[in-house]
């Protein structure tokens, strides 16, 4: 049994401590909003907070964030950054087959909670490691400045 | 009828498979079919029933369900107005598309439209086709007028409750706003709707002056945009039914291959596994199916299953031997390629004064969608469910009943969101659900019974096969000094996608794959000569995101480029005076024209080491056309600004068709970039994830300016078109940049 805190809520995983976080949240948790992607840390679709900080959960054991803080995409609507964020995916229309965007957005969130006016160079170091097959990455840089605009 | 019969030599019955059991010969329309872009090359019978919605009245004699308001329009008493989608979405914004044309006739408030997805029964066909098919770039075209008209039914339904109600003549009512106005009498859309949907559904309605669009060809965000950005967007992979249980599926390294021996003690002895099966797949292969209780115990599960492949009999694909094997056969004139186009008479190559001579080469491709293919089964005694994503719902229909024995209409596919798509979700085997079939047949088999989701790791997403195929092109070019083309000798090398699958005989013409020389020669008067080789490679291929134009267009379009560069022609001069003065050609100037306009061409200075690079392409009937600025800079390929017009006809969503030819340029430029090629070697693909077949980042987007050709005419497709113009039109300017054409896919700048 691993517990850790996601999303605010003390919860408890009775699973292999070597089960990545991303399966544990999508089959034990049933928080879907994280996704498959690659399995090894390379696209970022999977992108999700520990303490604050953007990681892959598809390659993060459980026993690893165990009794620490994990805030994933479903938490962001009730998140100040997180909501500026999501809203100005929204304005912009970013999505378009959507599957890789909570990555992106988890990703944008962890930017802007460190950088408050992120320029071009900070958006692409921190959003290179998230892949959008749609290529979506116009857009996602567009919004990225507009919430950074909204929560200045 | 060739559809039909070459359906039933697959086993499929289209009459039952697509439309319900009231089909009858009398109502087929005869159609034309163009999903793999080849518009034109054959007829196939679009097949209607009349399944009568719950609670609607009966339709009259010849009224098509495809017409039947009540089937596509649910309007809640808050006005909540839901317009179901008769296609897939893997992006292209089709869900919001047709609910835009929809709403628009319905003069329905737009905050309050919700989409959803129809499944592939009865009333949710295309209805050019007959089937639920997502594919071609057609879901506009096909569905524009059939939406409309949908959505002026349900407003002339929704006047004649009003008009009943308030005991006048519905002539003196309007529409607006989901409101129906009478005077100072008001009754909202919410109010009427049951009543409505009694009244009888009109044949004949009159459609709006596209003048006083309010909602069609105003840029619309996407409905499902925060679901989509807030994580509660439901796709395939993530469907979850009560028991079910997930499997992962080993599958033989070499296409076709078999299980010699299988021991599955140890991953019968990981948590959470319930069972260790064999399992039948694809191209009579055979497999090992993990099911579990969740993904994570299943991989573990298929970590520890000791197998050992049996691949005796069948062929091994490897790509370094087949390019000798490919140019060996480009030596040789092909079978002829159907058509007065490519017949030309070449006699005055030997003499031509120029020649130009190229080979070009194009490797395999994996589509590479973000959502890996996932697929759940709910297999019961007398009905099945099936959720996935598909492009092709009315095929793998007919595929899933002939395998579980169970007719078509007990069979439910639950169309999903698709996590991308790109071609790789159509597939004519309907291999991935026959599979995840098979996992639950073999699961009842044991005794036992659960819904199953199989879902593929990236790694089997890379190696399961259906590939753009590889393809050698071979040309041989005479021109005169003016660059008058006299003479073009050309062969192409390429498996035939569709040979051996339902689609084979209305696609497949005189023995040439049409997949595989849609978008040669056209729309140029050039005297060609075009013949194919489709040599058999254990290699199962696929339509990849705008098909045969991904090697034609480049083909084509970096030829005329280096021969108007050779006979000191500017390219774009050169191809304007190639293009016919016919509608076509017409449709053609107008987009280049546009490009070149905005994009400063000829007037704007570029930056040291930077060179103009211009193509352009018709496919799906939508021309595109990019001039961009790019050079190299430490021997890799830097990108200025990139322009792009469209001629799409009348444009529905500007917004979506920015998005789309964006995305596909994006998607073109991963063509060129270092690895990104599927490769074989002793019949095994050597890539297995995105360290070795890289996608490109936001590190690599360009900056694309995308216009659009004003038009009135019907309007055509933009999920493809935007891809083929943009490598050739880079190839193009690097090429200026460093003296060398590029003819390999992905570039060696080297």
């Amino acid at each position: 049994m691993v517990r850790f805190e996601l999303n605010g809520k003390a919860v408890s995983v009775d699973a292999d401590p070597s089960t990545p976080l991303l399966w544990a949240l999508r089959d034990n948790l049933n928080l879907t909003g994280t996704k498959f992607g690659c399995g090894m840390a390379l696209c970022g679709a999977c992108t999700v907070h520990l303490n604050g900080d953007a990681i892959r959960s598809c390659t993060t054991p459980i026993s690893a964030v165990a009794n620490q803080k994990i805030t994933t995409i479903e938490a962001q609507s009730t998140d100040r950054i997180g909501r500026a964020v999501t809203d100005a995916w929204v304005k912009h229309d970013v999505a378009q087959c959507g599957y890789c965007q909570s990555g992106q957005i988890m990703s944008a969130v962890s930017l802007l909670k460190g950088k408050k006016n992120p320029s071009d160079t900070d958006i692409d170091a921190a959003m290179a490691g998230n892949v959008c097959r749609c290529g979506t990455y116009t857009r996602v840089r567009e919004a990225i400045k507009d919430a950074a605009k909204a929560i200045a | 009828m060739y559809l039909e019969k070459a359906l039933a030599q697959h086993g499929i019955n289209i009459e039952a498979l697509a439309l319900g059991s009231q089909a009858s010969a009398s109502r087929r329309n005869f159609m034309k079919f163009s999903v793999g872009g080849v518009a034109g090359i054959a007829i196939v019978p679009s097949l209607v029933s009349a399944q009568a919605p719950q609670g609607a009245p009966a339709p009259k004699a010849g009224q098509k369900p495809t017409e039947q308001p009540a089937a596509f329009v649910t309007i809640a008493k808050d006005g909540t107005t839901t317009i179901l989608c008769n296609r897939m979405d893997m992006g292209q914004g089709i869900e919001t598309a047709l609910a835009m044309i929809c709403a628009e006739e319905l003069d329905a408030d737009w905050s309050k439209v919700k989409t959803a997805f129809g499944n592939q029964k009865g009333n949710y066909v295309d209805p050019m086709m007959g089937m639920h098919l997502t594919g071609g770039s057609n879901s506009v075209k096909n569905s524009y007028t059939q939406y409309r008209e949908l959505g002026a039914r349900t407003r002339t339904m929704l006047l004649a409750a009003a008009a009943k109600q308030w005991k006048v003549d519905a002539a003196t009512l309007r529409a607006e706003n989901s409101v129906v106005i009478g005077g100072t009498r008001r009754a909202s859309y919410g109010e009427l709707f049951d009543a409505a949907m009694k009244e009888p559904i009109p044949e004949a309605v009159t459609l709006k002056d596209p003048k006083s669009f309010k909602l069609i060809g105003k840029p619309t965000g996407l409905k499902v945009s925060r679901a989509k950005s807030t994580g509660t967007q439901q796709y395939g992979i993530d469907v979850k039914l009560p028991g079910m249980l997930t499997a992962v599926v080993m599958r033989p390294p070499v296409f076709g291959g078999k299980v010699k021996s299988l021991d599955t003690s140890a991953a019968l002895k990981v948590k959470g596994v319930r069972a260790v099966l064999p399992v039948d797949l694809d191209r009579g292969a055979k497999g090992v199916a993990v099911i579990a209780d969740g993904y994570w115990p299943a991989k573990l599960g298929r970590d520890a299953v000791k197998v050992e492949w049996d691949s005796t009999g069948v062929a091994r694909a490897d790509t370094a031997k087949m390019l000798t094997q490919y140019r060996d056969l480009a030596k040789n004139p092909g079978r002829q390629a159907p058509g007065a186009a490519f017949k030309a008479d070449i006699s005055a190559l030997a003499s031509a004064p120029n020649k130009l001579s190229a080979e070009f080469v194009f490797p395999y491709l994996n589509h590479a969608q973000m959502e890996p293919l996932a697929c759940t089964v709910d297999l019961k005694a007398n009905e099945c469910h099936v959720y996935t994503a598909s492009q092709m719902p009315g095929v793998d229909t007919g595929a899933i009943a002939r395998i579980t024995g169970l007719k078509p209409d007990q069979i439910n596919i639950h169309v999903q969101m698709a996590g991308g798509g790109f071609g790789r979700r159509a597939v004519p085997t309907s291999e991935y659900l026959v599979e995840a079939t098979n996992v639950a047949k073999a699961y009842v088999a044991t005794g036992k019974r659960a819904p199953i989701k199989v879902i593929h790791s990236r790694e089997d997403d890379v190696k399961a096969g259906y590939y753009r195929p590889y393809t050698l092109h071979r040309a041989e070019i005479g021109y005169d000094s003016d660059g008058k083309i006299t003479a073009w000798d050309h062969r192409i090398v390429s498996q035939s996608i569709l040979k051996g699958s339902p689609f084979e005989a209305f696609l497949v013409k005189d023995g040439i794959d049409g997949t595989t020389t849609e978008g040669m020669r056209e729309p140029y008067t050039i005297p060609m000569q075009l013949s194919v080789h489709h040599p058999e490679i254990n290699v199962p291929t696929l339509w990849w995101r705008s098909v045969g134009s991904t090697h034609t267009a480049f083909v084509m379009e970096t030829l005329l480029d280096e021969i108007a560069v050779a006979t000191r022609k500017d390219p774009v001069d050169y191809r304007m005076s190639l293009l016919a003065d016919d509608a076509r050609g017409k449709r053609h100037k107008a987009a280049l024209q546009l490009a070149v306009d905005k994009a400063g061409y000829g007037k704007k200075t570029l930056a040291p080491g930077m060179h103009w690079g211009i193509a352009m392409h018709e496919s799906f009937e939508s021309v595109v056309a990019f001039v961009l600025e790019a050079g190299v800079k430490d021997g890799k390929p830097v990108i200025g600004e990139v322009t792009a017009a469209v001629h799409c006809n009348f444009c529905v969503n500007p917004r979506t068709v920015e998005t789309q030819v964006q995305g596909s340029a994006l998607m073109a430029l991963a063509t060129t970039m270092e690895n990104h090629a599927i490769t074989f070697k002793d019949g095994v693909v050597e890539q297995s994830n995105f360290h070795d077949f890289p996608m490109p980042r936001i590190t690599d987007m360009p900056k694309i300016a995308v216009h659009i050709v004003p038009s009135n005419d019907p309007p055509k497709g933009i999920g493809e078109p935007g891809l083929p113009p943009f490598a050739p039109a880079l190839a193009n300017a690097l090429r200026r940049a460093t003296g060398k054409p590029l003819r390999e896919m992905p570039f060696k700048l080297a």
